[in-house]
Formats: C-alpha cells, structure tokens, sequence
C-alpha cells in the first residue's frame, strides 16, 4: 500500500458533513473517519454505528465487583472467626454494603479501562493531518484509499464546499 | 443565516440567546484559563495561608496528641465528625448533577455540571481528611484496609464506620474518574488552543483526544454507563455515612428516617454552595451568557424542593419522639431545643426550615445577590445541622452521671475554618487549570450551523 493517503476536509457546516461521508460509502469507500466538537448523533447514524462493546465491559466489571465484596467479607469473617455484636460470622446484609460499593467501583473502573481500549486511548503522538478547529466549531472527514481512488474522494468531498482540502495520512 | 434559536431550542434545553456559535463558546470559557485577576491572586493567596493553618494545626495535634481537642468523654465525636460529614454532604449535589440530572435529561445542568463536579471532587477529598485527624493516631489509620498481616487480623466487615471507608474511597474513585472522563474532550479544545508549556500539559492530561467518530461513539456510552453506576453510589454514600449514626442506640440518632434524610440535606447544602461558588466564577469570568437567570432559578426551585423535604424530617423526629412516649427520646428531643445547645439547634432551623421559604418568590429566585447570600445562610445551617446531631445526641444519653458538655478547641476550629481554605484552593486551581464551563456538553445543546434551511432535522 505504499501509493495510499488519505485526504482530510474540514467543514463548516453539520448537513456537508454528513452529505460528504453519506456520499463516499456509497462510492464504496471504507476507511472514512469523521471529526465534530462534541458528539453528533447524525454523523454516527451516517457511518452506521451499532452498539457500543463498553456495555460489556460495565457488565463484568460490575459483577466481578460483586463477586469480590461478597467473597473478601465472607472469606476474612471465616479465616478469623469472631463474633460482634451478637450477629451471625457470615452477616450477609451487613456485606451487601460492602458489595455493592464494590460493584460500583469496579464496574466504573472496567468501564473507563473498556473506553480507553476501544478507542485507542491514549494516543500521545500527534496526528499528521489534523485541523485544531475540530475541537473548536468545525467538522472534518477523513478518508484513506490508493491514490486513483482519492480522486474520486476529492471530488466528492469538494461538493460539499470544505473550508480546507488537506493530503496526507494520519500517522507516518 | 441566523443561528439565534426562538425561545427553547429543539432539544428542549435552557437557551443562552447570548451564544450563538460554536467557536464562541470556545473562546469564552477558554479565556478563564488566560492571565489571571488580581482578584484571583488575592483569593488563592488567603486559601494558601488557611492550607497552612490546616496543617499547622493537624501537625500540632499530631504532636501534641488528641488531647489538644475538646473531645473527650461523653462527647466523643465533635467538629472534626460534623466537617466530615458537612462536606461529604456537600459533595453530593455534584454528582446529582452531573450524573441524575444527565440520565434525566435535565435541559438546564450542562453549564453549571463541571464546577459541580470539580467541588464534589475537592469536597470528599477535604472530607476524607476529616476521619483521619479523628482518629488522633494517623499512623494506624491503615488498619482501616483489608489486608492480610502479621495480627491475622481483618476489618470488621459488620461496623458501619469500616462500611464507610468503602463507600468513600469508592465515592472518591468513582467520582474522579467521571470528572476526569468528562472534562478531556474539552482540554483537547483548550490543547488546541494553548500554547507552550500548557500546550505540553494538555497534550499530555488530553490523553490525545481528536474527537473522532469512534471515540464520540464509545465515549457517550461509556459516560451513560459511569452516570448510571454514580447514581445509586450516590445516595447510598450519605445514607452509609448516617448509619454511622443511626446504628447505633444514642437516642438522637438511631432512627430509620436517617438515610433519606440525610441524602436530603446533603443535596439541599451541596446545591446551595454550587450557587455560593457560581456566583463568583460568573462574574469573575464574565460567564453571564452561559450562567443565566434561568439556570440560578432551576437551582433555587431544587434548594427549595430539598429545604422541604428537610424541614419535615426536622418536624417527624420531634413528632415521632413525643408520639414514641419514650421517657429518653423525648427527653433528647426537648434538650435539642431548649437544652444547652438551644443555639445550635435553632441556627439550622432558621437557616434550613426558614430562610429558604423566601424561594418560593420568583423574584428572589431570579435575583442572584439575593440568592448568593441565602446560599450562604444554608451552608451555615447544614454545618450546625450536622453538629446538633453528633453533639448534642451524645452529651446527653442514658445515665445522667454521663452527661457532659462538649466545648470545641481553637485547634479544631482551626481545623474546621482550614478545610474551608484547603478546599478553596484547589478549586481556584481547577478555575485556572480546566475549562470551567463544559464545552462539549454546552454544543449539544446549541444548534448545529448547517447550509441548506433543512429544519428541525438538524
């Protein structure tokens, strides 16, 4: 692949955006990536976005959190049998705290270890082609294919009147 | 064309009719990261000589030993347990904010949720300190953690005060963590912006945010999901931290009322120092477009919903205590009032049962200095509320050969009025360091720009 890049445009407008990427997957083009300064409902309907895996991750999290209180409160109170305050060695309401205070720190930790896995979080080196008013009020998408094919993209993209056209892939 | 919408937008949200473009916003939150007041400077310079009192006085206690306290028999628990759970109380609204109000989909919290977060962070963080300096003997205070030692000794897994190192520790983690999460789309926006060192600094804590597709998509999951597990964490966190109390048989505490009522008070107190804190950062940052009336009155309207549900809490414990014909529990009850913390007593109740009746009139709800200053009163209220129920529970109990009076020292005053300043401090830190208004979140709720006239359908 060493005759493929990619090809960045930045949009000022919500509805060019979407037009642009609705228009390069129907030209058959897959690796297309987009920009927006806050999360756009309509931009992750037009690249066809389904479910998000971090569910999974919460999920067993959680359970494993609830798993871990009921098991440390229930071993600890067996390795060192005493009893307090007249309750039973094993007071399964008095643990239930304990669980569910570990159900939620565990589930919340898996879920931030699960977003940072799935999106490739963190990546310190900088992009090549990147414009900073992406995180400001403009748009982008960014689209890869060998170099034919991102004439067509190029076409395409300057339908929709980019404010910017750039050349160059994302990382080197 | 014009971006300006007419009256509530789409989205059913607060409108700013003040903003009307993306770039705006960005630069008008972005500008209170740039050179500071004189004012600012002045503010931090009283928090850094109150941090220093803080730890003077922890440091004399250290040496000195717990003595240098008032807490002594009966009253065993006394300023430092009340600042504990005053700000932990405080801490609460943050999270019912940023997070109930989120799953809610409350039109009006996008731009105040980010200093709510940030004082929820600083607040558990002053309020962990509190059972710390408590113990008198900090050096043990790991004992609190489970883990297997030469004693073969663990936590007492059945005390309500172990089930209260759990909760905090989580409440802290958990709540960090989400406010971290949500403020890193917006440092990558300040990241684009600065320039050198800070340039550096955001680089780094921005963790490379591009908001690309893929990470908008697992980040609005990811966030749902933190909001849904904070939810339940936060009411059961105060309600853990009144079983501390309410386990135990002092009359005074042990009554099933407690959890509620304390999850109660702690959102009454924490929405009214939200407010106390606001106020300024408004003003100071010239925020006036993004903080409007609208936004004070939906906080005043959930002040006043709170200050209800407190009040009749106040009003079942003294009824239920005459209705029980317990000789004791009456006994408490009038000592509350007209005993020797008669003073006390009736702080909260003005602060908290009286002074916020004045909310009920619009034209207070909508006058901010007005509601700086009940703000104020409120916060004053709930620290009394917090110290009747320790204090004046305990000095008074069973046998009257262990009644007593409690008198706080200057150390633990001075403890008390530190924790005000170690919180301050760092949340001017957090004024100057992060964007205090959530720029992403603030986007979602202004109309997109879009070329062609298509609607409601962007």
């Amino acid at each position: 692949m060493d005759n493929a890049a990619g090809l960045l445009a930045s949009y000022e407008y919500l509805d060019s955006t979407v037009d642009a990427i609705k228009a390069l997957k129907k030209a058959g083009f897959e690796k297309i990536k987009a920009y927006a300064p806050y999360p756009e409902h309509h931009i992750e309907h037009a690249l066809g976005y389904g479910q998000s895996p971090v569910r999974v991750w919460t999920l067993v999290g959680g359970l494993t959190g609830t798993a871990t209180g009921f098991a440390l409160t229930t071993w600890t109170s067996i390795d060192w049998p005493l009893v307090v305050g007249g309750k039973p060695i094993v007071s399964i309401p008095a643990y239930i705290i304990i669980a569910f205070e570990m159900t939620i720190l565990f589930g919340a930790l898996a879920t931030i270890i699960g977003l940072f896995v799935l999106s490739r979080l963190p990546s310190i080196k900088p992009p090549v082609v990147y414009d900073p008013e992406f995180s400001s009020g403009r748009y982008g998408v960014y689209v890869e294919g060998s170099r034919q094919r991102l004439e067509e993209a190029r076409q395409i993209m300057n339908e929709q009147q980019p404010i910017e056209l750039r050349e160059g892939e994302l990382y080197d | 064309m014009s971006l300006v919408p007419e009256g509530p937008t789409a989205r059913g949200a607060v409108p700013h009719p003040d903003v009307h473009t993306y770039d705006e916003v960005n630069r008008d939150v972005l500008r209170a990261l740039e050179t500071p007041g004189k004012g600012w400077w002045a503010l931090l310079a009283v928090a850094a000589a109150g941090v220093v009192l803080f730890f003077s006085a922890w440091g004399w206690q250290l040496y000195k030993g717990i003595g240098v306290s008032g807490l002594n028999s009966p009253v065993g628990w006394g300023v430092y347990i009340t600042t504990f759970v005053f700000w932990v109380g405080i801490a609460h609204s943050g999270t019912l904010i940023s997070a109930i109000l989120f799953l809610f989909r409350s039109p009006w919290r996008q731009s105040i949720y980010r200093a709510a977060e940030a004082m929820t962070v600083f607040a558990v963080m002053t309020a962990g300190l509190f059972p710390l300096i408590h113990v008198g003997r900090l050096w043990h205070a790991y004992w609190l953690i489970p883990y297997p030692n030469s004693r073969f000794l663990w936590p007492n897994f059945k005390s309500p005060l172990v089930w209260d190192v759990f909760a905090i520790t989580t409440y802290f983690t958990v709540s960090a963590t989400f406010f971290y999460l949500g403020a890193i789309p917006d440092i990558a926006a300040a990241r684009d912006r600065a320039t050198g060192l800070r340039k550096k600094l955001y680089q780094v804590i921005s963790l490379g945010w591009r908001g690309t597709d893929s990470q908008w998509h697992h980040f609005g999951k990811a966030y749902i999901f933190l909001a849904a597990l904070a939810t339940p964490l936060v009411l059961s966190v105060h309600s853990v931290v009144s079983w501390d109390f309410a386990m135990a048989i002092v009359p005074g505490w042990h009554a099933t009322i407690f959890a509620p009522y304390f999850v109660a008070g702690a959102i009454f107190s924490g929405v009214a120092m939200v407010i106390t804190l606001v106020v300024p950062i408004r003003k100071i940052f010239g925020l006036e477009a993004y903080l409007t009336t609208k936004h004070f009155d939906a906080m005043a309207k959930l002040c006043l919903l709170t200050s209800l549900i407190v009040l009749y809490a106040y009003l079942s414990e003294f009824f239920l205590a005459w209705y029980s014909g317990e000789e004791i529990e009456r006994t408490a009850f009038w000592n509350r009032l007209f005993g020797d913390y008669w003073w006390a007593t009736w702080t909260m109740l003005v602060c908290n049962g009286f002074v916020p009746i004045m909310l009920w009139f619009r034209r207070i709800r909508h006058s901010i200095p007005a509601l700086f200053v009940i703000s104020i009163f409120i916060n004053i209220g709930m620290w009394f509320e917090r110290y009747v129920i320790v204090v004046t529970s305990l000095h008074h109990e069973y046998e009257p050969f262990a009644w007593g009076i409690y008198r706080p020292s200057l150390t633990e005053m001075a403890l008390m009025v530190g924790s005000f300043c170690w919180f301050g401090f760092w949340f001017l830190l957090f004024t100057r360091l992060l964007p205090p208004i959530a720029i992403a979140e603030l986007k979602e709720v202004l109309p997109a720009p879009t070329r062609k006239k298509t609607g409601e359908a962007y």
